[in-house]
């Protein structure tokens, strides 16, 4: 069974077993418009819950890529770095950014479920 | 204060806008095929461009007006023909730029499209130095609607025949509707296109037109990214007080003949950057990875020492990658100089290089 989470910076995170695999909402490439660059964080670097791991910009700005959760960075996702509008196509599946070798699973406690998060993007856009 | 309208503000928002404040005006950033495709689609079809935040400044003058002008800014105005537009810039006694601008000769004067955020400002300036001889209007029952692209003279014949003899850099008046509309074929993008001068009330109408034939509406978003490929300077970014056309890399715009005589505003130090050279100057800047360097971002040279910064950075839709403009010190300004931009708190290689980024191919079936 996986379950997928929301957190307020616009990131959604599934978790398989101890193994996160963490993007950002389609609600936030909707925000960001079209993505034109990717930087993600390196393998096997260590990332914070909160902290900065990675940047999305669009033609107009660049916005920071937050983790949810802390973990190990086991894998990241070449392919939209090489071509970043795969982001605007399908965030919430083939365009994840990096997966994490999570250490704490109640830290995916005070995340939001789908309807919640549906709820706060409709009324933090409005 | 509140935020002021522009005529096409209802359709705006028919196509779905999204808006932002600019220059106190609600302005549309990008409709819904967001800015990437409205970008492809004035570089390979018609984009129009709400542009009439835009100040449209006529001057009526004969002569005497002609003169007086010529003090103010470096142009041979005595030579420039009916209809004929010149790029231009007016500034101050340190030759800094107050703003850039078009100004077109008219029957009984002259016609100066100024940039939104410096109208009222440059209307104020230029009222002094004129000593208030001349009626000026800064016409704000007039909206400005650019049409660009490849495709723009075809379309924008069908609506009002005659625009497709108008040679670059002229314009004419013309009717729409029994309504006289003043037509100039420039514009900002690098592309073919025109400016329109037509009553607010007729501009939504206009506009519909245009579309109906086939252009779509381009955000401001989409007109950045244009002009930076084709290395156009922005108020504000590339221009601005503290900077002059020679630093700008702007002397193509100077009369050669004016400089020679040394009399209007900014002209001393003019020569003097022409004869010493300058500190500083405008480039274009080539990021070697797909790094977007933007406004701020500080240059290094290789020996990582400051030289400069960046004054636009974006990505370019039809280049594909990284582009910006900026300005760095003299002697590191030559093509293929290698330099470093720091974005993040790292250094990514970058080259100087030429302007424009992108120049249109007008063979058929390219891109």
């Amino acid at each position: 069974m996986s379950e997928v989470k929301y957190s307020k910076e616009h990131e959604w995170i599934k978790l398989e077993g101890d193994t996160a695999t963490i993007g950002i909402t389609k609600h936030a490439t909707e925000m960001l418009g079209d993505i034109v660059f990717t930087e993600l964080p390196e393998k096997g670097s260590n990332v914070e819950k909160d902290g900065t791991a990675g940047v999305v910009e669009s033609t107009k700005a660049a916005s920071d890529v937050y983790t949810p959760v802390s973990g190990e960075v086991v894998d990241t996702n070449q392919a939209i770095v090489d071509d970043p509008s795969k982001i605007n196509q399908d965030p919430e599946n083939s365009a994840w950014f990096f997966k994490l070798k999570i250490k704490d699973k109640s830290e995916m406690d005070s995340l939001m479920s789908k309807d919640e998060y549906d709820k706060f993007a409709k009324e933090s856009s409005s | 204060m509140e935020t002021k309208k522009t005529s096409l503000f209802q359709l705006h928002q028919d196509n779905n806008a999204k808006f932002v404040e600019f220059a106190g005006y609600q302005m549309p950033i990008q409709y819904s095929d967001g800015i990437v495709e409205e970008h492809k689609f004035t570089r390979n079809h018609s984009g129009i461009f709400d542009v009439s935040h835009m100040g449209q400044l006529f001057i009526n003058g004969s002569e005497d007006l002609v003169s007086d002008l010529e003090k103010i800014f470096p142009l041979d105005l005595k030579k420039l023909k009916l209809n004929h537009s010149k790029y231009s810039f007016l500034m101050n006694n340190d030759a800094g730029i107050y703003d850039d601008l078009i100004i077109t000769k008219i029957e009984g004067g002259f016609l100066i499209i100024l940039n939104a955020a410096c109208k009222e400002s440059d209307f104020e300036i230029l009222s002094k130095l004129l000593k208030n001889k001349y009626k000026m209007v800064l016409d704000e029952k007039r909206s400005l609607i650019a049409i660009q692209g490849p495709k723009s003279v075809e379309i924008l014949k069908d609506v009002i025949e005659g625009v497709e003899d108008l040679n670059f850099m002229t314009g004419n008046w013309f009717l729409f509707n029994d309504k006289r509309v003043y037509i100039t074929r420039s514009g900002y993008t690098g592309e073919d296109g025109f400016e329109i001068s037509v009553d607010n009330e007729l501009a939504d109408k206009f506009t519909r037109k245009l579309i109906e034939k086939g252009a779509k509406l381009i955000g401001l978003g989409a007109r950045d990214t244009l002009r930076l490929e084709a290395g156009l300077c922005l108020y504000g970014h590339e221009l601005d007080k503290g900077k002059t056309p020679i630093e700008a890399n702007l002397k193509w715009a100077i009369s050669k003949e004016r400089i020679s005589k040394g009399d209007f505003i900014g002209s001393d130090i003019i020569i003097k950057q022409l004869n010493d050279g300058v500190q500083k100057v405008r480039v274009g800047i080539k990021p070697e990875g797909r790094i977007i360097a933007r406004e701020k971002t500080k240059i290094f040279n290789q020996s990582d020492l400051y030289i400069g910064e960046i004054t636009s950075g974006t990505f370019g839709p039809s280049v594909n990658g990284p582009v910006a403009m900026g300005y760095v010190e003299n002697e590191f300004s030559k093509k293929d100089t290698k330099v470093f931009l720091e974005v993040r708190g790292k250094k990514h290689p970058a080259n100087i290089c030429g302007l424009p980024f992108y120049k249109k191919n007008y063979v058929k079936g390219v891109n």
